[in-house]
């Protein structure tokens, strides 16, 4: 197993700059260029030379890139428009809120995903086999946005259960009871999609593997049903659905930009969605590097994962 | 024929799509208000209202209306952005592919890094960098759907490679390029329209995303994407505005689904309905 997540990481190294060369490369197809953007339309010519040397950006391409890269090391990524702070800075403090919420949507979607998935794997082209068909269909063609706006419409304002914006309520707010309230339906929103590809695909993995000799061996031996499923069949088909999942929490990152906005959920995304109309092109570019890194990240520790699992996977 | 008419998620997804560009091309015919044309004095209206059978939104716009034309657009944004990275990623898989070596190698590890990227999240970025407006979100989708464009076709490319067919064909005399367009394209198309049908549906989302962002057209033209995000603000006291092109948005995406998962049927028995 080791060999292989050595391997692995290796393989990790040339994405990771590759990312940071995808992210360098915005910065160049903008109209005009980031002196441009930076000092605004009024600015003066003879300013804009400035800032274009200051920057650099009267080098070679490769040049740039090298300054970059030299900055990015040393935690500089440059400075944003809209918060007049480092970018490192915003990100650094919006981080958590952002994790917070997709790390609750991606426990919320692999329990509850699974635990569908197993139910209707149990009877197969039943009713409730095609529920799930249907819900699937429905949350896959629904854009995010706004199942969240619907949410909010009933949870929010018809039935006032739950609060719809923000991370705490500004009169006797703070504790971790009001957080928790505050969580709840940006979470859901998040998690929707993921929980319905779980689902899916925990139903077509324990069907592969139901009929395996080891699970009619196990039902021979006289074991409950429960143990069956619960002990020996589920384990089994963990693998595909594991891979799933790992895919799920990158989009989960992505989707935060969509949910934090609907919820004014103070991370990362609301940061970059505030940035786009000011042109903050500075944040975004940062803001994209950071979910990027991290869904590389997130992908490297699923595959890690997948290999203790699975220890086949050291003969492929 | 008969598989066909059995299907019917296919007939579904046709019907409803048909529905929809029907829509589109007779917005004109069809639209009771011009789509433009704001009146202070009928803001957020009801959905029912006489003469506004969808209501008003917060400029006092007809929004059925505006939902006619926006139709167009949303065609427009789901359908032209798949056309173009299916010939560009297409050609690229089909070249490689075909091809292998260190070219294939290069490209692979090209779209590599570009799968690093969770798709939404490089749009937003080439949306924003090239500044907000239609052209420059059909560019964005482009550039992000193009990698799974050519890994499909490479895929199913280097597959068909291996078969007699086409060793019969090189044994024949015919150039590289003849072989590939003549005998392997026409051999890898059915999965290769089945996937292009499914990312059309995933369009029209991404699509929507990018516009809620502030990043697709701009105000007034009548976007359902943009229609929903400026209606987000009155959803306390007019969730109609928001509500209603959200619903038209899903069923447009339903319909490319219920078309591509038909499709998927008919063309690719064996292709697994959970592949992600």
């Amino acid at each position: 197993m080791m060999s292989f997540v050595v391997r692995r990481l290796f393989q990790t190294v040339p994405v990771i700059l590759g990312v940071t060369l995808v992210t360098f490369l915005l910065t160049q197809i903008l109209p005009g260029d980031l002196a441009d953007v930076l000092l605004g339309p009024a600015a003066t010519e003879e300013s804009r030379q400035q800032l274009r040397a200051a920057l650099g950006l009267d080098r070679s391409l490769l040049v740039q890139y090298a300054t970059y890269m030299s900055h990015l090391l040393s935690g500089d990524l440059g400075q944003s428009l809209v918060f007049a702070q480092p970018v490192a800075t915003v990100l650094a403090s919006r981080l958590a809120n952002t994790a917070l919420l997709a790390v609750s949507a991606i426990i919320l979607a692999s329990a509850v995903g699974i635990a569908i998935g197993t139910f209707v794997a149990l009877k197969p082209d039943s009713f409730r086999d095609y529920g799930l068909t249907t819900a699937v269909l429905f949350l896959n063609s629904m854009p995010p946005f706004w199942l969240g706006l619907i949410l909010i419409l009933v949870f929010g304002l018809e039935l006032r259960w739950l609060p719809v914006s923000g991370m705490d309520s500004a009169v006797g707010g703070g504790g971790l009871g009001d957080l928790a309230a505050h969580m709840v339906l940006p979470t859901l929103t998040l998690a929707a999609w993921s929980l319905a590809v779980i689902a899916r695909m925990t139903r077509s993995a324990l069907l592969d593997v139901i009929n395996s000799d080891f699970v009619r061996t196990a039902r021979s031996r006289g074991l409950s049903e429960a143990r069956v499923i619960l002990r020996h069949t589920l384990p089994n088909a963990m693998p595909p659905v594991i891979t799933v999942i790992g895919l799920q929490a990158g989009f989960l990152l992505s989707g935060a930009v969509l949910t934090e906005t609907v919820f004014s959920w103070p991370g990362i995304g609301l940061a970059m969605y505030q940035g786009i109309s000011a042109r903050d092109i500075p944040f975004i570019q940062g803001g994209i590097l950071l979910l990027a890194l991290m869904f590389v990240l997130v992908n490297f520790l699923v595959d890690a994962l997948y290999a203790y699992v699975n220890p086949k996977i050291e003969l492929q | 024929m008969q598989r066909l008419s059995s299907n019917t998620a296919f007939v579904a997804g046709i019907l409803l799509l048909a529905g929809i560009l029907a829509a589109a091309l007779f917005a004109d015919a069809l639209a009771p208000h011009d789509p433009l044309l704001a009146n202070p004095s009928v803001r957020h209206l009801r959905p029912f209202t006489p003469g506004h059978l969808l209501g008003t939104d917060e400029l006092g716009r007809d929004i059925a209306s505006r939902l006619l034309f926006g139709a167009r657009l949303a065609l427009l944004v789901a359908v032209v952005p798949t056309l173009i990275a299916l010939a560009v990623g297409g050609l690229i898989g089909l070249a490689v592919g075909y091809a292998g070596g260190a070219w294939d190698s290069v490209v692979m590890r090209v779209f590599d890094v570009m799968f690093a990227f969770p798709g939404i999240l490089l749009a937003l970025g080439i949306g924003a960098a090239l500044g907000p407006g239609l052209g420059s979100m059909i560019i964005a989708m482009v550039v992000v759907t193009i990698p799974a464009f050519g890994r499909v076709v490479r895929g199913s490319v280097l597959a068909a490679k291996e078969e007699q067919y086409v060793e019969a064909a090189r044994a024949l005399g015919y150039s590289h390029w003849r072989v590939a367009m003549v005998h392997i394209l026409p051999n890898v198309l059915g999965p290769i329209v089945v996937y292009a049908t499914l990312q059309t549906g995933r369009n029209v989302i991404l699509a929507a995303s990018l516009s809620f962002l502030g990043l697709g057209p701009q105000p007034p033209t009548p976007d359902w994407g943009q229609m929903l995000s400026t209606g987000r603000t009155a959803l306390a006291i007019a969730a109609h505005v928001a509500t209603i092109p959200g619903l038209a948005i899903m069923l447009l995406a339903i319909g490319f689904n219920l078309l591509g998962d038909g499709a998927r049927d008919l063309l690719d028995p064996r292709m697994k309905r959970d592949q992600p």
